[in-house]
């Protein structure tokens, strides 16, 4: 029996979840010794009472008699803001940087691989501390760098102006979103009548049509206003408009810097990896520079492209808890605020880790997604 | 005549000829070049005056830096005992520097392809017990310095040194109990590896320094350091089972059926046959890991150690240099640049003797 590889198994396991379960019990044991001993209470009831601490930069309105809750809430908007905008900025830099690498001047290609291999080759938390002394260095908001009327650029933060009616705006915003899905919408069903019927009718008049007149008209319907404020200096602050402050702006250029050198590399990867002969197919049959890129070049790259890129996306989301080491109220540091003042240490971290497992799987579930409708559809 | 002819023949262009070609090919080319030349001739201008020109160097004092408009360097000279040592102790530093050497040049040989085997892992341990037993003291007439004197470049390579070769072990663990025929380990192996990739590193350490405490008997104290070190291990294990595992992959059946075949037992069969395969192949990749693993020594620094990133924090603390931190973050900066470069291109350089071995 002892030869026996089944019976092999199934001991090997026993002894696998024995092992598992007595360590289980014994850090249990532990545990409930340690919470006793240094008086930790347990339990989620916390969640519901007062915060009693304030948070400097907050997307959600936030003060320190609110709840725990609240607080994760304005932490995790805060953490989704940021790497939303980082991964704007990333993709951006990182497609620029991966077409100046493969340019055939070699003034250009030099300075896109110097950018990469510098931002990779150095860690990034020391960047982002970087970007962060180095913003403190800026003039002081009394003195402020005025690069368009209106901006201000201070060690105090990035001054923009804002409209004076911002719900106005909102529901402008919502509705662009809004005309953006039905113009892809149109789009889709554009190519697929061309694809059934075979003649080829101009879509883009009706694209611009739909993205452009839904924010317009939302904008009219409440009351079009066109009033905005400028950030101007009193006394020795700067009252009015938008701010991005010090530590956004680090936190922001340290994530989406560091991650476009990975993704320049990936999109470089990605266009090499289309064959030359795609590209003289596409000519032959006749069809313009852009449309090669459109229609041969672009939807192949990206099926190499997307999923290491998804991965680099899922590190600036997860990374973005490296404002901890400047102060900005993302998820991670908000949570270290409230463990301390809780004292539930276990259920803050528990709530954490629930946090950002379910932000990567929901990016990752989303590429996937996107993954499966590029890919070759076999016939 | 024939002498002639040859004389006559095209020459292939030279590298001049074709350099002009790539950069003055067009119209367009042409105008692209000046154009981007001027820009960067600009921007090397204008960093030359700030890094050179109106800088103080590392002999300058404070005073000095306040009244130039470059660059301060000489927060890099006053400052850089404790950015590269820490508060390890002025008269027993020799023992640090000894220590990093031992350790570098340990680095070094490991990436001698021809010295690859089981040996290197016993060589580790002797190696990292004799640079521990260096730092920490307390034998052979060297005095003890606790592991919170510990600081600097010694402490990053030591954190590096161990993450690697303490994680890559459990990686290999990791991605055979993930491939394992039994459901119960094969469960156990992936639920550590999708949670530790799920969260941040700053987390897994968060949890590493916070949790442990609180999991073991209340008068069991396990060191700072230590505690930091399981988490960088048990991040870098998750991340590279998943590179072993596709190494493990790539594998055909066949291999397992001989080795089979020739009556090896599980063990035999992973060590004498698969593993030495499947690492080979994905060392590259391992190496992208192994790179990460070094950047990532820098976030032990938000759990309160002071690795060189740690260091840096506390020596422009100082009043009258705290103006010049980016310079100190910029001497780190081209640290980690020539370290990571180096083993860069030693991955490319595996990278290449691999598709080498492929095609022979």
């Amino acid at each position: 029996m002892l030869y026996n590889k089944a019976w092999r198994a199934i001991a090997y396991q026993l002894l696998a979840m024995t092992l598992v379960i007595g360590t289980g019990v014994y850090v249990v044991l532990n545990l409930q010794d340690a919470l006793a001993a240094r008086n930790i209470a347990t339990g989620f009831g916390f969640l519901l009472q007062p915060a009693g601490f304030a948070i400097g930069e907050t997307l959600l309105p936030f003060n320190s008699t609110d709840a725990f809750w609240r607080a994760y809430a304005v932490g995790i908007t805060n953490t989704l803001f940021v790497s939303a905008l980082a991964i704007v900025g990333a993709t951006v830099v990182g497609v620029a940087v991966a077409f100046m690498r493969l340019s055939r001047n070699p003034l250009l290609s030099g300075v896109g691989r110097a950018y990469v291999e510098g931002f990779r080759n150095t860690p990034q938390l020391v960047q982002v501390i970087f970007w962060y002394a180095l913003v403190t260095r800026l003039p002081h908001p009394r003195n402020p760098f005025v690069p368009v009327e209106g901006v201000l650029v201070s060690n105090r933060g990035l001054y923009l102006p804002a409209p004076a009616e911002q719900g106005a705006w909102f529901w402008a915003l919502i509705a662009a979103c809004l005309g953006l899905l039905l113009a892809l919408a149109y789009l889709r069903h554009g190519e697929r009548r061309r694809h059934e019927t075979g003649r080829v009718r101009r879509l883009w008049p009706g694209m611009v049509l739909l993205v452009l007149v839904p924010p317009l008209l939302a904008w009219w319907l409440v009351g079009a206003p066109t009033a905005w404020v400028r950030p101007e200096l009193q006394g020795f602050r700067v009252v009015g408009g938008f701010v991005f402050s010090p530590e956004f702006i680090a936190l922001f250029l340290g994530l989406s810097l560091y991650i476009a050198a990975f993704i320049a590399e990936i999109v470089r990867a990605g266009l090499n990896a289309v064959s030359q002969g795609q590209r003289e197919a596409a000519r032959a049959l006749g069809l313009k520079a852009w449309q090669i890129q459109r229609l041969v070049v672009v939807p192949q790259a990206l099926r190499v492209i997307v999923p290491p890129a998804t991965a680099q996306y899922v590190s600036l989301v997860k990374n973005s808890s490296l404002g901890v080491a400047i102060g900005y109220p993302e998820l991670f540091n908000v949570n270290n605020t409230i463990l301390t003042l809780s004292g539930h240490v276990l259920e803050a971290i528990a709530i954490m880790m629930a946090v950002y497992l379910s932000i990567s799987l929901a990016v990752s579930a989303m590429m996937n997604a996107y993954n499966r409708s590029v890919q070759v559809q076999e016939r | 005549m024939a002498e002639a002819s040859l004389r006559m023949a095209p020459r292939p262009p030279g590298a001049v000829s074709a350099l002009r070609e790539r950069l003055f090919g067009s119209r367009r080319q042409g105008l692209l070049t000046v154009v981007a030349g001027f820009a960067l001739a600009w921007v090397a201008w204008q960093l030359v005056r700030w890094a050179v020109l109106d800088a103080v160097g590392p002999g300058g004092t404070s005073q000095a830096c306040a009244a130039a408009s470059g660059a301060c360097w000489a927060i890099v000279g006053e400052k850089w005992r404790l950015i590269l040592f820490g508060t390890y102790p002025l008269e027993e530093q020799w023992r640090a520097m000894l220590a990093s050497g031992l350790m570098l040049a340990g680095a070094a040989l490991s990436g001698i392809p021809r010295l690859w085997s089981a040996r290197l892992a016993a060589f580790w341990a002797v190696l990292l017990g004799l640079v521990l037993v260096l730092m920490a003291g307390g034998v052979a007439g060297l005095p003890e310095v606790g592991t919170n004197a510990w600081g600097g470049l010694p402490l990053t390579l030591i954190l590096f040194c161990c993450t690697v070769t303490t994680g890559l072990p459990l990686a290999i663990l990791l991605a055979l109990g993930r491939r394992s025929d039994m459901p119960v380990v094969r469960a156990i192996c992936v639920t550590l590896i999708e949670v530790i990739r799920g969260v941040p590193l700053i987390a897994v350490l968060f949890m590493a320094s916070l949790i442990i405490p609180l999991f073991l008997p209340t008068d069991l104290t396990v060191d700072k350091l230590l505690r930091a070190q399981i988490g960088m291990t048990l991040f870098f294990g998750a991340y590279a089972a998943e590179v072993v595992r596709g190494g493990l992959q790539a594998i055909g059946t066949g291999q397992y059926d001989a080795a089979d075949a020739l009556g090896l037992g599980y063990w035999s069969k992973m060590r004498l046959v698969v593993l030495p395969q499947a690492l080979t192949h994905v060392l590259p990749a391992l190496m992208n890991d192994i790179l990460r693993a070094f950047k990532n020594t820098t976030f032990v620094s938000i759990v309160g150690l002071f690795d060189i990133l740690g260091a840096t924090k506390t020596a422009i603390a100082d009043p009258n240099w705290i103006k010049y931190a980016p310079e100190a973050y910029i001497f780190i900066l081209v640290v980690f640049l020539l370290f990571c470069t180096a083993m860069s291109a030693y991955g490319q350089w595996l990278e290449r003797r691999l598709e080498h071995a492929d095609k022979l």
